[in-house]
């Protein structure tokens, strides 16, 4: 109201007296009559985006403790245990044949920084994101989930997204078509040759 | 028997201007929390009673109530005291002569009501000066000293434009002033209306004039060493102390009960209607706007307001001769 301000806002235009005034109050009221950016969180779930990093679900049947996640770890947070079995062979006079058994897989949260590394080395898609967040807990060390929890993220794993309408098929569906027209092509050979052999006589 | 009935109207009224005096300025509190909320992009309360945080207000002061009353060992104990019901009361009493609709509906029909609500408003503004000056405290102490500065600067032109008013009508009563009104009063009175508004705002140190309270330099000013039920009550005296103001305003400029139609029965809904829309107008006030420093107020009194509320007694003083 007092001190003089230098009018050196604008090119030369100049505003009504309070103009400023009616535009401060412009500011609020628009404002106020807009939506506002509070989220009631324990009440309304938030939206998250499909990809969310929440917590690392394990697909325990994909898993050949191989260790390339607990290697790779930059915290060490992956705790694996695993014993070889072997498997009796299954032809007579056969080889028997060894696999390993994952007798505990451990990802202690408490640690883990969410860098999803474990989840890009993985060779066999064992590991996934999952976009639940809210396993909070008032102990530390129950922050350590074991294989069944690590389990029950799976449910809400979302599905990959689709591929663009221009990508080559999936791995398994070239295949099989491959196969699949390796093998009518083998039919047809056989149908002609047929043909031909019944021709001849 | 017509003894009785008397004693059993004032009983009534008494207690229905009681009841509006503790809940109205709840309501506008309540009505600041969410209106600030959203002019800033927020939704304020929305736990406390279920329904969008409703009872918010009864649930502060159930804590103030719960709170230690402190009295520090430097203030003067009973001035310390007493504060808070100086600055309350007041408000009550002009309540009582503000009338909200036609005919009987006011509290006691007073042929000098503007006077009294003025000269009780005046004395309101004792309550924060009682407050700095027993605390004991320095920042007290200043928010005490900056409130009288206000009251000095902000009556004259408070009461000239009041006077405005008075002068049209010809008359000191509130009832009589709205008899006399009619809708070009409106255009007439603006500036006066201007005056009287702002200067109220200034005497109840709401934002942008909460210079006495200023919280970044004076922590709260006179209600720095208070405490509990007592600062609740200074809080109280705040918001009942725009409810009068509002009130006021749409009495003398706004026409009060009078309406566009249905003025003789649901003339009290008009008067709220305006008394709440110039509340709205003072938290939209302290929302949108920065504090003035202390000599922009003074300056902002004694070099606009007054030059301005002696013009609207001119022009007032003009028309009634014509």
């Amino acid at each position: 109201m007092t001190d003089e301000i230098p009018e050196n806002e604008g090119a030369g235009r100049r505003k009504l007296p309070g103009a400023g005034l009616a535009q401060g109050l412009a500011t609020t009221f628009k404002t106020m009559v807009t939506k506002s950016h509070t989220r009631q969180y324990p009440d309304v779930a938030p939206e998250l985006p499909p990809r969310t990093r929440g917590v690392i679900a394990l697909i325990e049947e994909n898993c050949t403790s191989c260790m390339l996640c607990a290697r790779e770890c930059p915290d060490w947070c992956i705790y694996i245990d695993s014993h070889k079995e072997t498997i009796p062979a299954p032809t007579a006079g056969g080889r028997e044949r060894s696999r390993n058994v994952l007798d505990r897989f451990a990802i202690d949260f408490s640690l883990c920084m969410y860098c999803g590394i474990c989840i890009e080395v993985c060779p066999f898609d064992a590991l996934e994101w999952s976009p639940e967040f809210e396993y909070a807990e008032y102990d530390i060390r129950e922050m350590l989930h074991e294989k069944p929890r690590l389990g029950q993220w799976v449910e809400s794993v979302p599905p990959p997204p689709a591929l663009d309408d221009a990508a080559e098929d999936p791995k398994e569906i070239s295949l099989a078509q491959k196969a699949a027209a390796k093998k009518q092509a083998a039919l047809d050979a056989a149908a002609q040759q047929e043909g031909t052999a019944d021709g001849d006589a | 028997m017509s003894s009785l009935s008397w004693w059993l109207e004032v009983a009534l009224r008494i207690v229905v201007i009681f009841a509006a005096f503790l809940v109205v300025p709840l309501v506008v509190g309540q009505m600041e929390h969410k209106a600030m909320a959203h002019m800033q992009g927020r939704l304020g309360p929305m736990e406390a009673g279920g329904f969008h945080g409703w009872a918010q207000l009864i649930a502060d002061g159930v804590k103030f109530a719960q709170k230690e009353s402190v009295v520090p060992d430097a203030a003067d104990r009973t001035v310390f005291q007493i504060a808070p019901a100086v600055a309350l009361i007041p408000y009550l009493l002009a309540l009582l002569v503000i009338p909200i609709g036609p005919g009987t509906q006011v509290g006691v029909a007073l042929d000098l009501g503007l006077f009294f609500a003025l000269a009780v408003m005046g004395l309101a503004v004792i309550g924060p000066l009682m407050a700095g000056w027993s605390s004991g405290n320095k920042y007290s102490l200043l928010g005490g000293l900056r409130s009288a500065a206000q009251l000095m600067a902000y009556e004259l032109p408070m009461l000239l434009s009041a006077a405005s008013v008075a002068m049209a009508a010809g008359t000191l009563s509130l009832p009589g002033i709205l008899d006399a009104w009619h809708w070009y009063w409106l255009p007439w009175q603006l500036i006066g209306g201007f005056v009287f508004f702002t200067a109220g705002l200034a005497e109840l140190q709401r934002p942008p004039f909460d210079m006495p309270v200023a919280d970044s330099e004076l922590i709260f000013g006179a209600f720095t060493e208070y405490t509990g039920l007592r600062f609740a009550l200074f809080l109280l005296a705040e918001y009942a102390g725009i409810v009068v103001l509002c009130l006021l305003t749409s009495v003398l400029y706004l026409g009060g009960w009078h309406g566009p139609f249905a003025e003789q029965h649901l003339g009290w809904v008009w008067t709220l209607v305006k008394t709440f829309l110039l509340a709205f107008v003072v938290i939209w006030l302290r929302v949108s706007y920065p504090r003035l420093r202390a000599d922009q107020l003074q300056k902002f009194a004694w070099t606009v307001l007054i030059p301005l509320s002696l013009a609207q007694l001119a022009i007032t003083g003009v028309v009634r001769v014509l």
